[in-house]
């Protein structure tokens, strides 16, 4: 084999490579386009405004009403408060297993938020349908137990796992010396963990917290097995509420394929779409622009 | 006099910074504590109440007398079918992506971008991932409700998990293994195929293992491009639609005419389910550990 056929082999192979590399972006040019090809027939029915804030969805009336508003309220909510619970608890666990837990609980530990991340979300959305919901209902004597309240600490379960993984990864990189200087001075582990090292990762814990109510907001069969389906804006955290996945999954099945109806979810795609990526976008923005908290530059 | 004050302040004030901590260590233990308890809640629960449904014959039966009794091996079948064409789509793709990535691909503004997309992408909604495999492989590719549809949409879901795991496995290898082998003389791809791919080879593993965890019990994305509720008779091409365990427990549980009596079924399922997902996931896991501890650099 020349040199020449070998050094032309070579940049083949780069660039081949590069166009597999490229197939995300693809992908994801792909999903835009689709989404909004297949949504787009909604707006000349309603208008950008209407569906968006319109309150009624009625998608299967005659006339029909497609007002997503009370969906995207119920999204919030559930993410807002799912957030509210997991938060602590995945934070608190990441300091746990990369400051204070002995070698062994911490090798221990990690396998237990994996599997737990890795739990399907149908089987979620099962327990808290079949355990959680009779429960509540008979305990607080609700109407129903498929409810905001259960959705929320459901969808925290889903999101504890990425918020303590990526916290810990947070913490651990840390540097080591300002925790020596920390001591040094005379501080206790608590006020150690609590001025400086929370302090120095809290542009990675800010974008764990932020990923995981990512995860939350799109996150499909729990809310649409447990938060109970009425799309309606809430009056009490113990009403039934239908977020925007699970509109989507629980009427796609039923839309007739081209009806208006059937374009007013793919629409509803779009918006969450466009909701989960602002927030993956604004976690890689602060995950790169406080990058470099190392020694120098604090 | 003012000394001893002093001292009795300072003693007193060192035990309430030593109270805090104690308070604080508590609080973090207890956060601890609900995360192992609601995961072994919850899978003791599903455990209790599935085992007493699975046998031999519900893991190998087809559902009978409208799902309320038999066993669910299509369901197992189907899932068995979605995940590994998921894997077949995804593997090739994901480590050559992370070949570029960590191989040959200069900071940029290119790679930057690539980098971008390839988060956005993890952070898709999987009901997202359902309505685009609705639009583009089950109607204008015309793939129509199948096993290729749904693997073709899981494929793409797990792509970023293998991209990642792929990627870190690849930085893992020392840099001096490379230079070792392009100082012999050996080109830049046959160095990465001879000498970085086999010592990456592990950390891909369990990328992709963890991989066909996700796809296996993922629902939302096939919804509407693969599951069906029932079938009479198992999948014969990748164009036949299939039952799968997680659609399973869902119209199971909340679309069925018959939610009461098929619910030891329902815990059945979710228990088998269960099981494959933590049991793929607890091989990756291990198998990580054992490279991790044998490890020669």
């Amino acid at each position: 084999m020349s040199f020449m056929s070998r050094t032309l082999k070579e940049t083949i192979i780069r660039n081949v490579l590069f166009v597999f590399a490229f197939v995300s972006i693809l992908i994801l040019g792909l999903i835009v386009l689709f989404l909004f090809q297949e949504a787009f027939p909604i707006f000349k029915v309603t208008s950008v405004t209407d569906f968006l804030f319109g309150q009624e969805w009625y998608p299967t009336y005659d006339p029909p009403e497609f007002g997503i508003w009370p969906l995207i309220v119920a999204s919030f909510i559930v993410t807002f408060f799912s957030t509210l619970i997991a938060v602590p608890i995945g934070v608190l666990s990441a300091v746990y297993i990369s400051e204070i837990a002995p070698p062994l609980v911490k090798e221990t530990l990690k396998p237990v938020i994996e599997l737990l991340a890795g739990l399907p979300s149908v089987v979620l959305g099962f327990f808290g349908m079949v355990v959680v919901a009779p429960w509540m209902q008979e305990t607080f004597d609700l109407p129903t137990g498929l409810n905001i309240v259960n959705a929320s600490f459901m969808l925290a379960i889903m999101a504890i796992p990425t918020i303590s993984s990526i916290s810990e990864d947070a913490l651990y990189s840390v540097p080591r010396e300002f925790k020596e200087a920390s001591y040094a001075l005379g501080a206790t582990k608590f006020e150690t963990i609590a001025r400086v090292i929370i302090p120095a990762a809290l542009s990675g814990i800010s974008t764990a917290v932020i990923l995981g109510m990512a995860r939350a907001i799109g996150e499909t069969m729990v809310v649409l097995m447990v938060a109970g389906g009425a799309a309606a804006i809430p009056e009490s955290l113990f009403d039934a509420v239908r977020p925007m996945p699970a509109s989507i999954a629980a009427e796609m099945g039923e839309a007739p394929f081209g009806s208006n109806h059937y374009h007013a979810l793919f629409a509803t795609g779009v918006v969450l779409f466009f909701l989960t990526l602002a927030f993956n976008l604004v976690a890689d923005y602060i995950s790169h622009k406080f990058k470099e908290v190392g020694s120098a530059t604090l | 006099m003012i000394s001893v004050k002093n001292r009795a302040q300072h003693s007193s004030s060192m035990k309430w910074r030593y109270i805090k901590q104690r308070l604080f260590f508590a609080v973090v233990t207890s956060a601890v504590a609900l995360i192992i308890l609601s995961l072994g809640g919850i899978l003791s629960y599903v455990f209790i109440n599935g085992i007493g449904v699975i046998n031999w014959d519900f893991l190998t039966q087809h559902p009978r007398d409208s799902m309320t009794a038999g066993g669910i091996m299509p369901a197992i079948i189907g899932t068995f079918y979605l995940t590994l064409g998921a894997i077949m789509i995804a593997l090739p793709l994901g480590v050559t992506s992370a070949i570029y990535l960590s191989e040959y691909a200069k900071q940029g503004a290119l790679v930057r971008i690539i980098r971008i997309g390839i988060n956005c992408l993890a952070g898709v909604p999987s009901i997202v991932f359902g309505l685009f495999g609705l639009a583009l492989f089950v109607v204008f590719l015309r793939f129509g409700s199948s096993i290729l549809s749904g693997s073709l949409t899981l494929g793409i879901l797990i792509l970023p998990t293998i991209i990642g795991a792929s990627e870190e496995a690849l930085k893992a290898v020392p840099q001096t293994f490379r230079e070792a082998s392009l100082a012999l003389g050996v080109s830049k791809w046959q160095t990465i195929l001879r000498v970085v791919l086999p010592n990456a080879l592990p950390g891909i593993l369990t990328g992709s293992i963890l991989g066909i965890g996700r796809a296996a019990g993922e629902t939302a994305p096939i919804m509407f491009t693969a599951a069906a509720f029932f079938t009479a008779k198992l999948p014969h091409s990748i164009f036949d639609e299939v039952m799968a365990l997680p659609y399973h427990i869902y119209v199971l549980a909340t679309a069925g005419t018959h939610i009461d009596q098929t619910r030891p079924i329902q815990y059945g399922t979710a228990l088998v389910l269960l099981a494959l997902v933590l049991g793929v996931d607890l091989i990756a896991i291990v198998i990580r550990g054992y490279v991790r501890r044998r490890k020669r650099w």
